[in-house]
């Protein structure tokens, strides 16, 4: 990196992303008593998924039957890939999370009884809410400062580095532990707040040897005006749908069928009325809900209760999925010792399973395991007694980060890789409508793609940042596919034209890691320790890492895996 | 303080030579419309066309009142109520088509 000027600092525990999970963490931690630095690429109180529009909640209160039914209702509906230990947990931590958001402050509405309506958050004031209580817990917030990669020594990780993007300088955070808070990846498609989420916080953790699970539940897109951004959907459920010439495509009301809307935009326009919400008193009480859903229409003069509007998918890579960073603890501990991952950027199987369902799972994750990864940190950092300052800590940084021409032309193109990633992810022809065949070779082009992000990066602060979103978007559509292919079944949200049915001996979640060479294999099959031993070795170095792994049959369980799948 | 260039995700803004703020990278605007509920002065109005420059004068804007809108609807600044205290989200179900059934 560069060394201009570089702003150096010390902490226990460094939370990377300010969404509700690095909120929570951050708080979290600091209430432990750690001396925490929070950064993040935007701003925390208005950057991520959950800021400019907001959240359905699961909530239930503290009702034995309630709960127990709902855990049930999950797992069935996740695939059977959740726990319900872990279900309990986030229901009881959610439950103590939101009152405590209510005695901040938060105005949560109350029914005819009195009784709190605790399932829903207005994202600009939900967020502005946790910004104060973070600043109060005396957490040192960067904004504007992205994370780009993380420090390691044979200890685990050490740190991180970054770019404080509007003072134009680098910055390096040495802290005993870190939380990977930074969402999802949704690969540039301009959902609601969704362009910060383009996968570093993946990337970085993979480059110390981090594994991922379930990234094959990525195949959610999410509808908005054609012409706009707002992907909050929920509203639909009082809509028509229609074709091109007027022509009713589906009338009924409440939630439409699954693949509704992927089927009818693959033959051609589709547009929609609110026509369900007829009067003006349903009209007024839609409008003071998800009130965001509106803003394009009102400003582009249509009634959306009246006219037609057209409609468009768009896609939400891992944001509304259920993958991420693969945790092996309830303190959402990594494999990697001191690295700790929440909300989006960690994989939410363990509560959701094979599916999103509907949203409201995702926000209370990122709620619950930001807390619990911001104590699990802390207590890691302050058992250590010692400060990250005395280590001899590296850089672990490589895709996208080059910073050494290989000859005259070679320097990274990365608006051309940005585009030839999304080429291979967008399309609902490719990922909505999964097949073998299909998925096979848009993983061929976009591992042929890969190297390029080894190509020098030259110039100023936004083009380092925008190289680095590009390799993790490839490495993250990489990981997706990579897994898509091993799970030869249709499960949740994941499907495969040429495997229709469940398949019983595919009901665990799937492991991938590795970056230049991917592996894919059963959770906690003994590829899963790999990792692990190196960094137990003394010479632990990350850049062997990804070389010694290659050579340790890397194919092997995915070849047992397709005798198993097949004809079941 | 200008906060929309603090608050933008995206980082859209600079800060010109005088403190105020200049849209220096429309292309990397995500359309959150987040700066709209920041600006205290209601200087802003983000165009809902996500991919497509919209041709609007400042003077048509404040004529249909669209100006300061989202911010008020939030219900943020002076003697307004905060959306949060009135959101219907709770209860929206209650309205939900017949045919329908919940909806998550
Ligand atoms: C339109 C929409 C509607 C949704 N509705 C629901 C719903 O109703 N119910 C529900 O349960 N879920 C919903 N979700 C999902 C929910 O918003 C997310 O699960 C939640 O926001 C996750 O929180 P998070 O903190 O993990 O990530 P985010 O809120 O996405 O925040 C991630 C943060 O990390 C920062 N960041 C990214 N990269 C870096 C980096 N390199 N360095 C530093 N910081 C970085 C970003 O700037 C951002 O602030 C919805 C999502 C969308 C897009
Ligand atoms: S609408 Fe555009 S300029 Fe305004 S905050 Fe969002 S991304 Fe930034």
């Amino acid at each position: 990196m560069h060394a201009n000027d570089e702003l150096k600092l010390t902490a226990d525990v460094l939370v990377i992303g300010g969404g509700p999970a690095g909120a929570w963490a951050a708080w979290s931690a600091a209430s432990q008593g750690a001396k925490v630095i929070l950064v993040d690429k935007g701003f925390l109180g208005s950057s991520g998924a959950t800021a400019p529009g907001g959240t359905n909640l699961l909530y239930l209160p503290p009702d034995e039957k309630l709960r127990n039914e709902a855990v049930s209702q999950r797992m069935k509906e996740g695939g059977y890939l959740s726990e319900p230990d872990w279900i309990h947990r986030v229901l009881d931590q959610v439950y103590i999370n939101l009152e405590r958001v209510e005695t901040w402050g938060y105005p949560f509405r109350r029914d005819e009884n009195g009784v709190p309506m605790r399932d829903h958050l207005q994202g600009p004031e939900y967020m502005k809410l946790m910004r104060s209580a973070v600043s109060r817990a005396g957490v040192r917030i960067m904004d504007q400062s992205p994370a780009l990669e993380l420090l390691t020594d044979e200890h685990g990780v050490g740190g991180a580095r970054g770019i404080s993007r509007q003072k134009n300088r680098d910055w390096e955070v040495r802290a005993q532990s870190v939380v990977i808070a930074t969402g999802g990846c949704a690969f540039l498609s301009k959902g609601l707040g969704c362009n910060v989420l383009t996968g570093e916080g993946l990337l970085m953790a993979a480059e110390l040897g981090a594994e991922l699970s379930g990234m094959e539940f990525s195949r959610q897109y999410a509808p908005s005006a054609a012409f706009g951004t707002v992907t909050r959907g929920r509203l639909l459920n009082w809509a028509t749908y229609y074709d091109e010439d007027g022509n009713t495509l589906y009338s009924p009301g409440g939630p439409r069928p699954h693949d509704f809307l992927p089927t009818m935009l693959r033959k051609g326009p589709v547009y929609a009325t609110l026509n369900h919400a007829d009067t003006e008193e349903k009209q007024r009480i839609l409008r003071q809900s998800h009130a965001i859903f509106f803003v394009p229409y009102d400003r582009a003069g249509i009634d959306p209760f009246k006219e037609r509007f057209p409609l468009t998918l768009r896609y939400e890579g891992t944001v509304r999925g259920t993958g991420g960073i693969r945790i092996t603890g309830e303190d959402c501990a990594t494999t990697v010792p001191g690295l700790y991952a929440a909300g989006d950027a960690a994989t939410r199987e363990r509560v959701t399973g094979a599916k999103s369902g509907g949203g409201a799972f995702n926000a209370s994750w990122a709620i619950c395991s930001g807390t619990w990864a911001g104590e699990g940190a802390a207590k890691h950092a302050l058992s250590t007694r010692s400060s990250a300052n005395g280590r001899r800590l590296q850089a672990a940084g490589r895709g996208g980060m080059s910073r050494e021409s290989a000859g005259p032309g070679q320097s990274l193109d990365t608006a051309s890789l940005i585009q030839s990633v999304q080429r291979e992810v967008f399309p609902l022809d490719i990922n909505y409508f999964r097949s073998e065949p299909v998925i096979q070779k848009s993983l061929e082009r976009l591992n042929a793609l890969w190297p390029e992000v080894y190509a020098e990066v030259s110039g100023d602060s936004r083009e380092r940042i925008k190289a680095r979103e590009a390799a993790a978007m490839a490495a993250t559509a990489r990981w997706m596919y990579t897994a898509v292919l091993a799970r030869r079944e249709t499960r949740g949200m994941h499907t495969l034209l040429e495997y229709p049915n469940l398949n019983s001996s595919l009901q665990h979640r799937l492991t991938v890691s590795g970056i230049d060479r991917i592996q894919v294999y059963p959770e906690g099959k003994p590829h899963a320790q790999v990792n692990h031993e190196l960094l137990e070795a003394a010479q632990y170095h990350v850049h062997t890492a990804s070389r010694e792994n290659e050579s340790r049959e890397p194919d092997r369980w995915m070849a047992a895996a397709a005798g198993e799948g097949e004809g079941a | 303080m200008w906060l929309c260039i603090k608050v933008c995700p995206t980082n859209v803004f600079d800060r010109t030579e005088t403190g105020l703020p200049l849209i220096a990278r429309q292309e990397d605007c995500q359309t959150c419309f987040i700066c709209e509920v920041y600006c205290p002065v209601d200087a802003l109005y983000v165009s809902p066309y996500a991919d497509i420059k919209q041709q609007v004068t400042e003077q048509e804007l404040v004529s249909v009142g669209i100006i300061g809108s989202w911010r008020e609807i939030i219900g943020w600044g002076r003697g307004r109520t905060r959306l949060a205290e009135i959101d219907e989200t709770p209860f929206i179900d209650r309205i939900l088509p017949p045919q329908g059934t919940i909806s998550s």
